[in-house]
């Protein structure tokens, strides 16, 4: 099992880019109200055909060579069922894959969020090329940023290889999704 | 619904923008590599723990002449977190069970003073 939801967002977004894809849209939800926590993976990569959705969830398929072993989904889905939730996954070949998890958010082995932050950082920084959006809504409040917002100021890609940029990027996101937190509930 | 929006953090990125007016440091040719294995098993293992101490290092002691890179299972999982360090002209050295402890002295040692740290190398490739 990976140790925290931020953790199965940048697996399943490594997927994504694996995949080709050049747009990857991550979306965190949390709604005391409906007692719901939900993480959403959107990519426009070379999705997947009937044949390979239906072994997706499956440890023993995997498309890579290097190991025959592909545990990140699995996981996931034993951890959403854990908690009453579920996965769904959406895709169509040449189009993209959509990858949603639902937890109820007071569910005693629901994982905790993580470093959200750090999993947006570390994929701005390994896929410089790729463009990525980050959506954390919090009750009913929204924080939205992403590659698109960054180069409005940035306006070259370069810059993402620089560590202090991706510190900040780092802090401007932990700083945003805390603001919610302690503004929301 | 409420729209946050952080002006004043986003003036702060210009402001980096600006003070790194020689963008050629952040092109990758000619330059020192370090690539982390961002697999599931490298995820699992600590591996973004361990490229954040990296980016914090590298910010911390200024070295600009530095990529940082990412890359999927190799099918070490073992010995994940992985973590290569590619000097320009020198092998290729790939260092396993790293922690962020390990970190600070590749960089240091490795980076810095172009000293190997010999107990974490699992391979070399020329």
């Amino acid at each position: 099992m990976l140790q925290d939801l931020s953790q199965y967002v940048l697996d399943i977004s490594e997927n994504s880019l694996k995949a080709g894809a050049s747009l990857v849209e991550i979306e965190i939800i949390e709604n005391a109200a409906d007692n719901l926590l939900k993480i959403q993976v959107s990519d426009n990569g070379s999705g997947m055909d009937i044949e390979q959705l239906a072994m997706v969830d499956n440890p023993f398929y995997t498309t890579r060579t290097e190991r025959r072993v592909g545990l990140g989904i699995p996981f996931l889905k034993q951890a959403a069922e854990t908690c009453g939730g579920g996965i769904e996954i959406r895709s169509e070949k040449g189009k993209g894959t959509r990858i949603s998890a639902v937890f109820n958010r007071d569910c005693i082995d629901c994982p905790p969020l993580g470093d959200i932050p750090a999993t947006v950082m570390a994929l701005m920084v390994g896929w410089p090329d790729r463009s990525f959006s980050f959506t954390y809504r919090f009750n009913e409040n929204i924080f939205e940023t992403g590659t698109d917002q960054l180069l409005e100021v940035l306006e070259d890609r370069s810059f993402f290889a620089l560590p202090e940029v991706a510190l900040w990027l780092k802090s401007f996101i932990r700083q945003n999704i805390d603001d919610l937190r302690s503004g929301g509930e | 619904m409420k729209v946050l929006e952080k002006i004043r953090s986003l003036e702060d990125l210009r402001r980096i923008k600006e003070q790194s007016k020689d963008l050629t440091a952040a092109r990758s040719g000619g330059k020192t590599r370090i690539i982390v294995g961002m697999g599931t098993c490298g995820i699992a293992a600590g591996a973004r723990e361990v490229m954040t101490v990296i980016l914090e290092e590298l910010d911390k002691k200024g070295l600009k002449e530095v990529a940082v890179e990412t890359t999927g299972c190799i099918g070490m999982c073992q010995k994940e977190p992985l973590v290569d360090v590619i000097r320009p002209g020198e092998p290729r050295i790939t260092y396993g069970d790293v922690g962020p402890d390990d970190v600070v002295r590749i960089i240091t040692e490795h980076l810095v003073n172009g000293r190997i740290v010999e107990d974490k190398v699992i391979g070399q490739t020329d």
